[in-house]
């Protein structure tokens, strides 16, 4: 067993070092990666500690993000705790693979530092790549800070590996905003970590030759069907699975989690809803809000797959104008979030009025202000009763003013 | 532990890991080399297959021909599952999590020419560097034969593939077949070895030894296709005797990335025209005016042949 490193209470750590420590707690067995930026000090820190003697499982420092993935795939079907990290055009490579991962139902966990996808080459963060992989059968979840890219990398081995779930877990955090942000950081301490999660337990693993297995056979029309109906029956009861570990992770250090955020909702007329670091941005923005008497509030999905329809309809049944902020380019569409929301509260007695805003994409700041400008814009749609501004909105963009419908 | 092998009759009779009854075409050389890896070890297998022919024909849900570890991804990463599944094996090795620790694992990964020459050649490149301990076998049958008989960086000049077709002003593939066995030698893999399964014995040996060096080895086994190169399906012993006696496909080794060895001499080296004479991809090179090509595919193979035998005189 590897030696055991002591932690402070509090650590000040950045996100990708909070990546690699719940990658050391978790005592990967095999770790296939390739460097890029803005995840490549999650892998460093990770080699240092294998380096140092805190990690004894194997280091596979393959050529490419697809073969990150492939070796991920074959040793996850070999029968062991698997994981790697990467962003962006990384991602876009392994993004073949991520679908024959998640369809061979093996427990892997990806940390994802969001980054934009070319082109324009643009480093620096937003959510392109999550997005392009929200159809791949992976469990998706958000973290908002380094705190929690900790806390959910260390749940992110519980769900995977749950014997109810069996399914991929991807955890994304902002590129360089908290990726590269020094916070202060609440550790478990190694066993500890390593006790929440669990020891590995091993479903048709290809190293138990008592029982030869077949993995990723093919299927004709007669059962392809089947079992993409079934891979999405797990995704969506996989809900439950990670209800309760956030709930046992509360039980242990009493922070809380949910499959939806809500900041501010009790009594909002008006949400924003946001993904990744622009969420404690958008919370900020509305207690600003609300000492001008506008009840502004902020809902934030933890979960991207499966998309938690029902705890989205129950978080903003009360709303009178939602805006959805996503950061990516919507490529001739309204935004992914704007859709996933929109289909959630369509079903439901509360239809309010939604619009999209498209900001922050390869990097570009998401001030207080910008935040503020889209809450009292939305507002003058709560307050007419309709929609009176455009439907889709570019924020934060030079130039002139970028809107459509 | 490599299988003790007396003679064909009692090798091809011994219990083995690959079902007969799989989906290949009549005729195809792929079954046989395969069955032959599989059937000349007692070892533990972990199988690493590229999509293709093999693949697409042995597992088919809810049928498998594999009693065998065994797993596909994609067209390219063959040998990237099988790097991935030998270092789990390494890590649960170390810490005492395997089930039957003393039994010797054996990492086997397949690919067609496509699967290594081309899509898969990055993958493959790789993980001989990182010095995985594994066999991979290359399945060359010289086409995309599973995709509809495209030329392939393996397709020798002259063949007529559906992308390089043979017409009116073409004679067929324009390019040099790729050597993948001195690439491969110079990558870093300590053993590298072309096999026919005409010649089985000198095919099985080779399978043994790269199965017991430690480190990557790389085998390129030629594969007759009957469907693709057009010959009828009873004859692929016959058109591998042809490729391997007309020295168009020679036989032979290299150790440690120099050590040549030539481990099969015709008897007689036939003209290469009788091996494409047999073939109907080539059946347009008999016409008069692609004639001086015939002649010109002589030389290159002659020339070939006296590179081998100079290399393995030398020994370096």
């Amino acid at each position: 067993m590897a030696e055991k490193l002591k932690l402070q209470e509090v650590e000040v750590w950045d996100g990708n070092m909070a990546f690699a420590q719940a990658m050391r707690q978790a005592q990967i067995d095999v770790v296939a990666a390739y460097p890029i930026t803005p995840s490549t000090p999650t892998v460093h820190g990770y080699a240092k500690f294998l380096s140092d003697g805190y990690i004894d499982g194997e280091f596979v420092l393959v050529e490419s993000e697809h073969a990150a993935m492939s070796g991920c795939v074959g040793a996850a079907a070999a029968g062991g705790r698997v994981a790697t990290a990467t962003s962006s055009q990384g991602f876009a490579l392994m993004v073949e693979v991520l679908y024959q991962a998640a369809g061979m139902r093996l427990p892997i966990v990806l940390a994802l530092v969001n980054r934009a996808l070319a082109s324009p080459l643009n480093v620096n963060g937003d959510h392109s790549d999550m997005y392009l992989g929200r159809d791949a059968g992976w469990i998706m979840i958000d973290a908002f800070n380094a705190q929690e890219a900790y806390d959910l990398m260390l749940m992110g081995f519980k769900i995977a590996e749950d014997l109810s779930v069996r399914l991929p877990v991807m955890i994304n955090q902002d590129g360089f905003i908290t990726s590269h942000t020094a916070q202060n950081v609440r550790p478990l301490q190694d066993e500890e970590a390593y006790e929440f999660i669990g020891e590995y337990q091993s479903v048709n693993p290809m190293l138990d030759f008592s029982h030869p297995v077949t993995y990723g056979a093919q299927t004709e029309e007669d059962w392809h069907f089947e079992f993409k109906a079934r891979q999405h029956k797990a995704l969506m009861d996989s809900k439950a699975c990670i209800q309760e570990v956030f709930e046992s992770f509360k039980t242990v250090t009493a922070r809380e989690y949910n499959i939806v955020e809500s900041y501010e909702m009790d009594d909002a007329q008006i949400a924003i809803v946001a993904l990744g670091s622009t969420v404690e941005s958008a919370v900020f923005a509305a207690r600003k809000l609300r000492e001008e008497g506008i009840k502004a509030g902020v809902v934030a999905p933890r979960l991207l797959r499966p998309f938690p329809y029902e705890a989205i309809k129950d978080a903003l049944k009360d709303v009178k104008a939602i805006a959805t902020l996503d950061r990516s380019s919507p490529g001739g569409a309204l935004g992914m979030l704007y859709n996933e929301i929109s289909a959630a509260l369509y079903q439901g007695d509360n239809r309010p009025i939604i619009n999209n805003y498209i900001y922050g994409l390869g990097g570009r700041d998401m001030t207080q202000e910008n935040i503020m400008e889209i809450f009292r814009d939305i507002k003058k749609n709560a307050d007419a009763g309709k929609l009176v501004t455009p439907l889709q909105q570019f924020s934060g963009l030079r130039g002139p003013k970028l809107s459509f419908f | 532990m490599n299988k003790e092998i007396r003679n064909l009759k009692q090798f091809s009779t011994s219990n083995d890991r690959f079902e007969g009854a799989h989906l290949l075409c009549p005729g195809c050389a792929h079954s046989i080399i395969v069955r032959e890896l599989l059937n000349c070890t007692d070892d533990n297998l972990v199988i690493a297959n590229a999509t293709g022919c093999l693949e697409v024909c042995t597992a088919v849900y809810p049928h498998t021909s594999w009693d065998a570890s065994w797993i596909h991804i994609g067209f390219e990463n063959a040998a990237t599952s099988a790097s991935g599944a030998e270092a789990m094996y390494k890590a649960l090795k170390r810490k005492g999590k395997l089930k039957d620790p003393d039994k010797p694992v054996k990492f086997v990964a397949f690919g067609g020419d496509g699967a290594t020459y081309d899509i898969g050649f990055q993958f493959l490149s790789g993980a001989v560097e990182r010095g995985h301990d594994f066999t991979y076998v290359c399945l060359d049958n010289e086409v995309y034969a599973n995709t509809g008989g495209q030329r392939s960086s393996s397709t020798p000049i002259g063949a007529s593939t559906t992308t390089t077709p043979a017409g009116r002003i073409s004679y067929g593939e324009k390019k040099m077949k790729k050597d993948i066995v001195s690439i491969m030698a110079a990558n870093g893999a300590p053993y590298v070895a072309q096999v026919s399964p005409n010649k089985w014995k000198d095919m099985v040996k080779k399978y043994q030894k790269a199965l017991s060096i430690e480190g990557p080895a790389f085998i390129n086994a030629m594969s007759a296709c009957t469907t693709e190169w057009k010959f009828p399906s009873n004859e692929t012993i016959q058109v591998s005797d042809l490729a391997t006696d007309s020295l168009v496909f020679p036989l032979y080794e290299i150790e440690e990335g120099h050590k040549l060895t030539i481990t099969y001499r015709p008897r007689k080296i036939i003209p290469v025209r009788d091996y494409l004479g047999a073939q109907g991809r080539f059946k347009h090179l008999f016409k008069k005016e692609n004639e001086y090509l015939i002649e010109a595919m002589q030389k290159s193979v002659d020339a070939k042949w006296e590179l081998l035998q100079r290399r393995e005189e030398a020994g370096v």
